[in-house]
């Protein structure tokens, strides 16, 4: 038994993940799917996260505190009016600060971890680390139940990143390798976006379909063993290969079918077209796009330059993706979630070697989400005066989570499949004492 | 019984209808029981009405032997020179030889590493320095084949410095440093057996064997003392009494005062009568040579999975304790054996077959052996690099994959391969599945075809043989361990000539068409 798509599952594999129940159609009984039950409550079909690789200060960003002083602001001392009234941010982000109505910001994230792994795992699972299990991230809960066992049948991998994988924790957790995101590779910034695998350079589809003859003829051990059931499901998986590199699927990567002056719109560098690509992927009904943008945001050093040369053309890309997706009428159905494993030091500190540096703080942090259900123009919670402390309405990562399964649709009090058989849910239950201070019903 | 040679005689005339034998994969000479597992094993088959596959030809057992003992391909100097060797006796030569070879101590070490989660940082969190340290220890243990009791009793009662003193790091390798979980981690690894599903009782019990383990910090950067820290049941040193410990098995263990209990534990684990501790390591390292145990998964024994040969496995244990834990004498008692030697074209299916050793099974290479297969055709390398931030990681240019000293040194490659992230120790974190997205990365990635391309090995070949069929035995012999069949001579004549390509281009894509072969990416 095997479903389409570029992963498929097997009978036993089925079984061994105890996929059977989360599974109706093998059952012939369509009740027993808690994620076929959600569905039509769904307000979000796919997400997009941008992830802020390093931590960038929330200071320096969405939560500017002019009043503070040198020693706390830095340069950056004159936040910029948004297109909702009352709300500032960074004035090195004039253009995000024209759509702050598509958005809203939470400003009192909060975990408390300052080490890049473990804040990374908790922001990305809502658990803290240190118990017995790795969950999987949230890309890889949402390639579970929105991805082939629920019915995508899309060539395409369901959990994407652009373009290199995080490496520091994995992503797929308990849940297998399975469950892992397909990292692209490549840079969608150079003349062609060469996705690992998908896009060759240099090789005509004349010369593909030669060798692909050819390497049919010299498979000798292959056509020796006709009836091994690995070899037949690579056959299949080859199959599916060459449907992206010869057929029309892999075209999603083709950035050259966008006009000119979008692709300018979205900045001509890595992050703006990967920006681009995730767009395009969403169109496609991908559930799940990591941007991993690993902008040097972990500014221990130079944190003043490092932000005055990223933060336009993060402004650039982020302000371009949602007007274009606002325009499209994708917005309403996608959720849009920028964040980093934490915020930084608000106290400056200036001395060597830092020069004018900040350090980890996972104390209290900024967030943005948009679309799919999120509404824009609110600002969620607040920190006190300096940022270093929760003023007011934390938000513990497992919320922000638990609010983005509640948009798509997934029970969060649903089961995963453990390996071994253990319990283990999509949301920590109450009794598993993770700290939480309630879904974001403010804003959606 | 000590290899009486049996007189079972399992050659069975070719029925009729049988297909012929395929000369590059199967050898002609009979099948005799030549060892005391093959007795058992073909007995069980016999009595199952299942039959086992041919003995494999030279040219598998070649590379298989290499990849299963030092997860190295063969170059193809030493696969025309094997294949050429008169001996009677070669596949055992090769066999000792292989197991001295530096590689098998990287290749086992890396194995030895993933069971015990070696790994600088998330969720384990050993740090670079003790990573490397604790496996460069591991590596030592292999290569001067230390005897498994010790090898274990060494990692279980470890006091020290994980910079200093390497085994400590067993205890720092988990998530979990409460007892039970402590407990659990020594269940899997060298039990074989998932202490979540046993009694509370019994796990709470083995938990106090671990329940006076001390941890703490100096002032060196990120050095970490383990130790035997006393405390009494109301966290009162234990001066006087003796305290009362069960042990797995429901006997009772009696503490003299100031024993440190894990002592104690590991005295009892590494006993030759201990119904775990043989049984265990046995059926790893058959499962490892053999792609499945005895008792399937191997890393879960308990009652209700029984093995599907008892004697089999009954052997093997008390071979390995009358060896004193001799790793490596178990190792050429598995590899001697016809039934590891059996060619992977089946003659009967099913998964009874499959249980009982009737034939070898295709498995897909390791993620870190394929890379460096991959490197070592093209005559290539590969850069590995670690998110860790960390000045003592040094990784030079010409680092293989299979002995990275730490798990959270990696690639793309590696993780699209399915490397077991080192999170939990289990077996069944190592996926070998050849999945859609790895096709296409062996089919049409840039990273592999640059290899291809550039690859200077195919350059000397192209240069030294002035094309031809001299240029076609070479790439087989380099990419498949063997030389071309008339058939496969004949395609690639045909693919030559067809005029689409240049002969650069043709010797690339007789490259590219073997590396993707199932000959090439699977063991078989």
């Amino acid at each position: 038994m095997t479903l389409p798509g570029l992963f498929p599952i097997n009978r036993r594999e089925a079984l061994q993940y105890g996929l059977y129940s989360a599974f109706g159609l093998l059952l012939g009984s369509r009740a027993a799917s808690p994620l076929i039950a959600a569905a039509p409550k769904a307000k979000a079909k796919s997400v997009i996260q941008i992830w802020m690789w390093g931590g960038p200060a929330h200071l320096d960003t969405f939560d500017p505190k002019p009043d503070a002083g040198n020693d706390y602001c830095g340069p950056l001392k004159t936040p910029i009016e948004t297109n909702v009234p009352g709300i500032r941010i960074s004035e090195l982000l004039p253009l995000l600060a024209k759509q702050a109505d598509k958005y809203s910001l939470i400003r009192a994230m909060t975990h408390g971890v300052n080490s890049h792994e473990t804040a990374s795992y908790t922001v990305q699972t809502g658990r803290m680390s240190g118990g017995h299990e790795v969950y999987p991230s949230v890309g890889a809960v949402v390639s579970l139940f929105k991805g082939y066992n629920a019915g995508y049948k899309g060539l395409i991998p369901p959990y994407i990143v652009l373009t290199q994988p995080q490496g520091r924790f994995s992503e797929a957790g308990f849940l297998g390798s399975r469950y892992k995101p397909f990292a692209t590779g490549g840079d969608p910034a150079q003349a062609r976006f060469a996705v690992e695998g998908v896009v060759a350079q240099g090789i005509t589809d004349q010369r593909q379909q030669d060798r692909r003859e050819y390497l049919h003829k010299l498979n000798t051990l292959a056509n020796a063993l006709p009836g091994d059931p690995q070899l037949a499901s690579a056959k299949e998986a080859e199959a599916q290969a060459y449907e992206l590199i010869l057929g029309d699927a892999g075209k999603v990567f083709d950035l050259a079918q966008e006009k000119d002056d979008l692709r300018d719109l979205y900045g001509r560098n890595t992050f703006g077209q990967s920006c681009l690509v995730a767009r395009r992927l969403v169109e496609r009904g991908v559930p799940y796009i990591t941007i991993n943008y690993n902008g040097g945001w972990d500014t221990h050093k130079l944190n003043f330059q490092t932000m005055r040369r990223k933060l336009p053309e993060m402004d650039k890309g982020m302000s371009a993706l949602l007007t274009d997706l606002a325009q499209r009428g994708m917005l309403e159905s996608t959720v849009v979630w920028w964040n980093g494993e934490f915020g930084r030091t608000p106290k400056v500190q200036w001395e060597a070697p830092w020069n004018g540096g900040r350090g980890h703080h996972g104390q209290v942090f900024s967030a943005l989400v948009a679309g799919g259900g999120f509404q824009g123009g609110h600002v969620v919670g607040a920190s006190d005066a300096r940022g270093e402390e929760v003023k007011d309405r934390p938000v513990y990562p497992v919320d922000l989570i638990g609010t983005i399964y509640d948009l798509l649709g997934i029970a969060t009090d649903a089961k995963l499949p453990h390996p071994l058989g253990l319990p283990a849910r999509v949301i920590p239950a109450p009794a598993d004492a993770v700290k939480s201070a309630g879904r974001l019903k403010e804003i959606t | 019984m000590r290899f009486s040679l049996f007189a079972v005689c399992l050659a069975v005339a070719a029925a009729p209808s049988e297909r012929a034998l395929n000369p590059a994969f199967e050898s002609p000479a009979p099948l005799s029981a030549q060892s005391p597992i093959d007795a058992r094993v073909f007995d069980r088959l016999q009595r199952l009405h299942i039959q086992p596959a041919r003995l494999s030809s030279d040219a598998v057992f070649l590379r298989r032997a290499f990849l299963d003992i030092i997860g190295t391909l063969p170059t193809a100097q030493e696969a025309s020179g094997f294949l050429a060797d008169p001996a009677p006796a070669k596949r055992a030569a090769l066999i000792d030889r292989l197991l001295d070879r530096p590689e098998f101590a990287d290749y086992w070490a890396m194995k030895w590493c993933d069971l015990l989660r070696v790994k600088a940082e998330f969720p384990i969190n050993l740090w670079p320095n003790a990573a490397q340290a604790y496996h460069h220890w591991i590596r030592a243990a292999i290569r001067e084949n230390q005897p498994y009791d010790r090898f274990v009793r060494d990692l279980l009662t470890a006091s020290g410095s994980n910079f200093r003193d390497a085994p400590v790091n067993f205890y720092r390798a988990m998530q979990s440093k409460e007892p039970p979980a402590i407990a659990q981690t020594v269940a899997l690894t060298f039990m074989g057996t998932r202490a979540e599903n046993w009694p509370p009782e019994r796990l709470a019990a083995m938990a106090g064997f671990f329940s006076q383990i001390g941890y703490k910090e100096t002032n060196e950067w990120k050095e970490e003392i383990v130790y035997f820290k006393p405390v009494g049941q109301a966290g009162r040193p234990v001066s006087s009494s003796q305290a009362i410990f069960t042990f797995p098995d429901g006997t009772p263990a009696r503490l003299a005062p100031g024993r440190d209990p894990r002592e104690v534990f590991a005295d009892w684990l590494i006993a030759p009568q201990n119904p775990w501790f043989a049984r265990n390591a046995v059926n790893r390292v058959w499962s490892w040579l053999l792609g499945r145990g005895i008792i399937h998964e191997p890393d879960d024994i308990r009652p209700d999975n029984p093995p599907s040969n008892p004697e089999l496995l009954a052997f093997l244990e008390q071979e390995f304790v009358a060896s004193h834990y001799n790793l490596k004498s178990l190792y050429r008692l598995i590899l001697n054996s016809q039934t590891y030697q059996l060619s992977s074209v089946p003659r009967s299916g099913g998964p009874e077959a499959v249980a009982n050793f009737a034939f070898y099974p295709l498995r897909r290479l390791d993620a870190e052996v394929l890379a460096d297969a991959i490197c070592q055709v093209t005559g290539t390398t590969e850069t590995y690099t670690s998110a860790i931030p960390e000045p003592f990681t040094f990784i030079p240019e010409e680092q293989r994959a299979i002995s990275l000293p730490d798990g959270s040194i990696t690639s793309a490659f590696l993780e699209l391969f399915g490397r077991p992230s080192r999170d939990t120790g289990l077996e069944a974190e190592r996926n070998n599945r050849l999945t859609a997205a790895q096709q296409l990365h062996l089919l049409n990635a840039s990273h592999v075809e640059r290899k291809i391309e550039q690859s200077p090995k195919l350059q000397d070949l192209l240069r030294n043989t002035k094309g031809g069929q001299a240029l076609v035995t070479g790439l087989y012999l380099t990419i498949l361990s063997r030389p071309p069949t008339a058939d496969e001579l004949q395609a690639v004549n045909a693919y030559s000539q067809h005029g689409n390509v240049k002969p650069r281009e043709a010797a690339i894509d007789l490259a590219w068409a073997l590396m993707n072969s199932a000959e090439f990416l699977y063991r078989h």
